[in-house]
């Protein structure tokens, strides 16, 4: 297998899908000439030429509900938001319409588009550029949320989106575009939705997380290993739709569980699987579920306070310590 | 973990083909043709020498500061995203000379300048820029968003146009307490194009509010010349779509913003509402520290043309030519404003950083009053 970055395994995904359906096309801001603020699109317009990859005026709700509209009548949109943070001009378009079309006409209508771009933070870009937003699009019945963590997950899961009947939103981590792992080369090669990963297996303590968190958790679980501790590492990569057996069987495994998010704690998607460990798999629990999180406050720009402000390594082994209660 | 990859925004790695780079725009003579030319003589009227003198010196100092951040940048002391003005000056110093501080003035991202102008001092602009505890915003906001209500600087924000309606409530707020005031509020010609300008400016000129929204137009939005991302090129004509007042300034020539903008800020005073100015300019920089100036979205040759119209060149030769300022009060002139950066590096140096603790200030009003305010665990 060839080891690829995050970011050519996301370009391979766009390029392989755009070569097998010509109904695929992207749009986005710098997507074309400037071949992506990220450069995820790099080479896509000199490959597939301007109707296919195409530059859009700094109109996040336009381009968005654009791309609703014409996936509503039959091709397939891939809408890139520079970063996540920015698409919240466009949840309108993405809640109110593409997340109900099928139902509220009753199931008339197919939605083929993905919806994809950077989430979370990168460094000292401050309140309004360092959000990650998952669980806020999450909320949603009727969009599907994927948040791949490595560089196969990414192209993978990006493929599945994009032949996907439902809107799918891909959440890149913004930190995550340099990182190299294997990829797999074959033109098929899919992750279906809904389907976590056992990243690290264990028998102590389960941390369950997604996205460009699993590199906090792995990094974590490296070191708890060093004191005796055995930790296992789910990797979500869907969030809508959830994979529940996951998540039960590893609770019923450890029987300890630390949920980790990079997003807010109030109503974030860890509180969402708290509550359904809870609900469903109560009786496995040997302790409560603790859970890391951003701090509740808006992102600061100072280094100190924003390191502060991040989920870290330490929070995930102090909590793990507590469920363990050592 | 990829630590190594967040100032990816608006790097270009690699020089994009030729043929991607645009077509030069129009000129910027060409655009601005239809104003009547003026004398030196007309031009200057009614200003006082000193005035000109401190906008001389506001231009210098803008320049000056903007090129000691971007040491500092170099140097790994200041952090994140940091957009400059150079090229730009002559907006915000003439447009700004144009008004009180009893106004009030908001902006973009694009600000370092507009805060000094404002009256933030150099120190508190390049301590928040360090990310320090004496900055504009105690380092909360760093280069995107700095604030001080002091100084009515209501702002850097970083959501492209998201500032638009803001400044529209805050002439509201002129008008409901019947106030003799102001808002200036600027934005990049990009933001034009979201709903955002086009809500503002019919609700503005709806209740005829005390808005002057000035669009910095610098031609390219990060990568995106404004012809391919535009259907009208002339932004001062949208004004018409909403029956409200606009005009064309050149943005290289601080006289010709100042003049322009005394006209709007003139007519909100005495009730006559907003205005939308265009103001033509440039930026010789790159869109942000991490932008290359010139390579896959213009050519070196454009931004060394454009270089030749330089605001605080045009300017200094007028001061020279009418017996204002000479060369040599000019040389010592930028030796002062030289000074002034420095020692707002050096200020900023010794700002302490900002206490961890801080992080759960400054976030409500009040602290935990019926219940929790906070949900991470940690508190
Ligand atoms: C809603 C939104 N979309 C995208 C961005 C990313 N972005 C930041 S600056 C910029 C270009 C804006 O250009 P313009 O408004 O002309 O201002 P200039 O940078 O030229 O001063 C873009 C696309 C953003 N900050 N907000």
């Amino acid at each position: 297998m060839a080891v690829i970055t995050y970011r050519e395994a996301l370009n391979q995904a766009l390029a392989e899908e755009m070569e097998r359906d010509p109904d695929v096309f992207l749009m986005g801001e710098e997507v074309g000439v400037y071949n992506g603020a990220y450069k995820v699109s790099k080479g896509l317009l000199e490959k597939f030429g301007e109707m296919r990859v195409v530059d859009t005026p700094i109109t996040e709700l336009g381009f968005a509900g654009l791309g609703v509209g014409a996936a509503m009548t039959g091709v397939r949109p891939v809408i890139e938001f520079m970063t996540w943070n920015f698409a919240i001009l466009a949840f309108d378009q993405i809640f109110n319409s593409a997340a109900k079309m099928r139902s509220m006409s009753g199931g008339q209508f197919k939605m083929p588009i993905t919806f994809r771009g950077p989430t979370g933070a990168a460094l000292q870009l401050a309140a309004q550029h360092s959000q990650a937003l998952e669980s806020q699009v999450a909320h949603y019945p009727g969009v599907k949320v994927v948040v791949p963590g490595t560089p196969a997950d990414a192209k993978g899961l990006l493929k599945a989106a994009i032949r996907d009947d439902d809107p799918v939103c891909v959440f890149e981590g913004e930190m995550l575009y340099n990182l190299k792992g294997e990829v797999p080369e074959d033109d098929d090669f899919i992750i279906p939705l809904g389907v976590a990963d056992l990243k690290r297996q264990g028998s102590d303590v389960s941390i369950i997380t997604h996205g460009k968190m699993i590199h906090v958790a792995l990094q974590a679980a490296a070191q708890l290993e060093k004191n005796g501790i055995d930790a296992e590492v789910l990797d979500l990569r869907s969030l809508r739709p959830l994979d529940t057996d996951a998540i039960l069987a590893t609770v019923a495994k450890t029987n300890r569980v630390v949920l980790l998010e990079e997003g807010w704690a109030f109503g974030g998607i860890t509180a969402t699987i708290a509550a359904l460990i809870q609900e469903e798999a109560f009786d496995h629990l040997d302790a409560p579920v603790l859970r890391v999180t951003q701090a509740d406050v808006p992102m600061p720009y100072a280094k100190a306070m924003e390191r502060a402000a991040k989920p870290s390594v330490e929070m995930v082994i102090q909590k793990v310590n507590q469920v363990l209660y050592r | 973990m990829a630590d190594e990859n967040t100032q990816d925004i608006a790097h270009a790695e690699d020089q994009a083909p030729e043929a991607a780079v645009q077509e030069a725009a129009p000129d910027r003579e060409a655009m601005t043709a239809e104003k009547p030319a003026l004398s030196d003589e007309e031009r200057l009227q009614g200003l006082e020498p000193d005035k000109l003198r401190k906008m001389m010196y506001d231009m210098l100092l803008a320049r000056r500061f903007e090129e000691k951040v971007a040491e500092a940048y170099a140097l790994g002391k200041i952090g994140g995203f940091c957009h400059l003005y150079i090229g730009q000056e002559a907006v915000a110093v003439g447009a700004i000379h144009a008004q009180t501080p009893d106004d009030y003035v908001m902006t973009a991202y694009r600000e370092h300048v507009h805060a000094l102008q404002c009256g933030v001092t150099p120190g508190a602009v390049m301590a928040e820029l360090y990310g320090r505890a004496d900055g504009c915003s105690k380092g909360k906001g760093g280069s995107m968003h700095m604030f001080d209500a002091e100084k009515n600087y209501l702002g850097g924000h970083g959501i492209v146009g998201g500032q638009i309606p803001l400044a529209l409530g805050v002439a509201w707020k002129i008008k409901y307490r019947q106030e003799e005031r102001v808002i200036q509020v600027y934005c990049g010609e990009a933001a034009v194009n979201q709903g955002a300008f086009h809500e503002s400016l019919n609700m503005a000129a709806l209740w005829k509010v005390p808005m002057i929204l000035i669009v910095e137009n610098n031609r390219f939005g990060m990568g995106t010349a404004w012809e391919r991302a535009s259907s009208l090129y002339d932004i001062y004509q949208k004004a018409t779509a909403y029956a409200m007042p606009s005009a064309v300034a050149d943005g290289m020539d601080v006289l010709d913003m100042y003049r322009v903008t005394k006209e709007a800020v003139d007519r909100a005073r005495a009730g006559g509402g907003p205005t939308l100015i265009e103001a033509r300019t440039y930026r010789f920089v790159g869109h942000s520290m991490s932008d290359p100036v010139s390579g896959v979205y213009r050519t070196k040759e454009d931004v060394e043309k454009e270089k030749g119209n330089d605001p605080i060149r045009i300017f200094a030769d007028l001061l020279a030519r009418q017996n204002i300022l000479s060369q040599e009060e000019l040389e010592q002139m930028d030796e002062e404003v030289k000074r002034v950066s420095e020692e707002s590096a050096d200020f900023a140096e010794k700002s302490p950083e900002p206490a961890v603790d801080e992080l759960y200030t400054e976030i409500y009003a009040t602290e935990d009053v019926n219940g929790r305010l906070y949900f991470d665990g940690r508190r």
